[in-house]
């Protein structure tokens, strides 16, 4: 079963793309912000991280940055899912190593093919 | 406000008149949601339904019947399918038509654009492989409306990412005011979209070699899909392709397509899937 991380302060969002996640067979992972999400990853690196972009103690940018830098053994795939829904927000991303970016609102087949997109689904 | 089989059932049959899809009048939800806006114009759903009967004003029903159709769709939907139709099936057809160096391609029931969209992006994508070709793309609806929202190729920002990678988003749109989002004319312009009814007999040329008829064939009575099968298969090549919704069978509704054994979900002519299955068996 491949693994997600939702990373996201809104406990709304992390419910709805957990729902979303669980009937597409992913097993489902949650962290309110960036620091968090680190610890998880170090702890067992999920296949994939949903990743918002705004959140307390450390934002999406500065998560994916870090882990990017950071030489894990693997490195997951990372879909950013945000309300930041201009173009020059999604090549700040795409340029900050995201695979695939998601704009809110979204649905469940807006998500499970950007997962097919990027091959975990 | 509540709809009344009555009411249910009129609507139902002018939509079965006008395009040939039935709405049963159990999915009666589905008419009071997508008739929203016009039962609150009217005050009611007899005063609508009274109205449309006497297509007062003039152009009521036409407007009744397009809010009724369903028009959902989004770009690569059902991806695994598309994969096969964009892989092997096309390089198939490649390798038989490199004579003429000429595909045509149908969309049939193509709602507001995307499937024919996805395809024409992708030729757009493989300019040197496609090189001195000519590769004609047709896309049909029986609703004007959302043939003319096709032909804009301008989408919302929730509809432009349904199905679409950011890559090629970013490659092939445009950000514009109100979180819409436009097609590059250099894609928009290689799909010519028209007003036609899949019950009517194809557009021109009428000899593809890919069909796409997706999530429409399950709104016709039996009757109406044999003969929708029939009007694909005149307009189809020997060696043509034909793509149905992820729902949807040849098995069972026509003896003209048989499942394609190299590309499993995909169909082919019934005259060419047999010689197909002997050389992949052999």
């Amino acid at each position: 079963m491949r693994s997600c991380l939702v990373v996201d302060d809104s406990k709304v969002i992390r419910k709805v793309a957990r729902h979303i996640l669980e009937t597409l067979q992913f097993a489902v992972d949650e962290a309110e912000d960036g620091r968090e999400a680190l610890s998880r990853c170090e702890a067992k690196m999920p296949d994939v991280v949903l990743l918002d972009w705004n959140m307390p103690v450390m934002g999406g940018m500065e998560f994916l940055r870090t882990l990017r830098a950071r030489e894990f053994p693997s490195q997951p795939k990372v879909v950013f899912c945000t309300t930041e829904n201009d173009a020059a927000h999604i090549r700040a991303a795409i340029d900050a190593g995201a695979d695939e970016y998601v704009m809110k609102p979204f649905d469940r087949e807006t998500l499970e093919s950007k997962l097919q997109i990027v091959g975990v689904a | 406000m509540e709809l009344s089989d009555a009411s249910a059932r009129i609507l139902a049959a002018l939509l079965e008149a006008r395009t040939g899809q039935r709405l049963a009048v159990s999915r009666r939800w589905r008419i009071e949601s997508a008739l929203q806006p016009f039962i609150r114009d009217h005050g009611s759903v007899d005063r609508l339904v009274a109205a449309v009967a006497s297509d007062r004003p003039a152009g009521l029903a036409d407007a009744v019947v397009e809010a009724l159709l369903n028009n959902e769709t989004f770009f690569y939907r059902d991806r695994p399918a598309f994969d096969l139709l964009l892989g092997p099936a096309l390089s198939r057809l490649e390798r038989l038509r490199a004579g003429t160096k000429r595909l045509r391609i149908w969309c049939a029931g193509c709602s507001t654009g995307q499937e024919a969209y996805s395809i024409a992006m992708r030729f757009a994508e493989q300019k040197p492989r496609w090189q001195g070709w000519t590769v004609d793309i047709v896309a049909t609806d029986v609703s004007r409306g959302v043939i003319e929202r096709a032909r804009q190729g301008r989408y919302t920002q929730f509809e432009v990412q349904r199905g679409l990678g950011v890559g090629q988003m970013l490659r092939w749109f445009d950000e514009k005011e109100g979180q819409a989002w436009q097609l590059a004319d250099e894609v928009r312009r290689m799909v010519r979209f028209e007003v036609r009814s899949l019950l009517d007999l194809a557009p021109p040329p009428a000899s593809f070699d890919i069909i796409l008829c997706r999530n429409v064939l399950l709104y016709f009575c039996a009757d109406r899909r044999r003969t929708v099968f029939a009007r694909l298969a005149a307009a189809a090549t020997p060696e043509a392709v034909l793509m149905l919704g992820a729902g949807e069978t040849v098995i069972g509704q026509t003896d003209a397509f048989a499942v394609d054994p190299e590309c499993r979900g995909l169909y082919l002519r019934a005259a060419a899937a047999a010689p197909v299955r002997l050389a992949a068996a052999s």
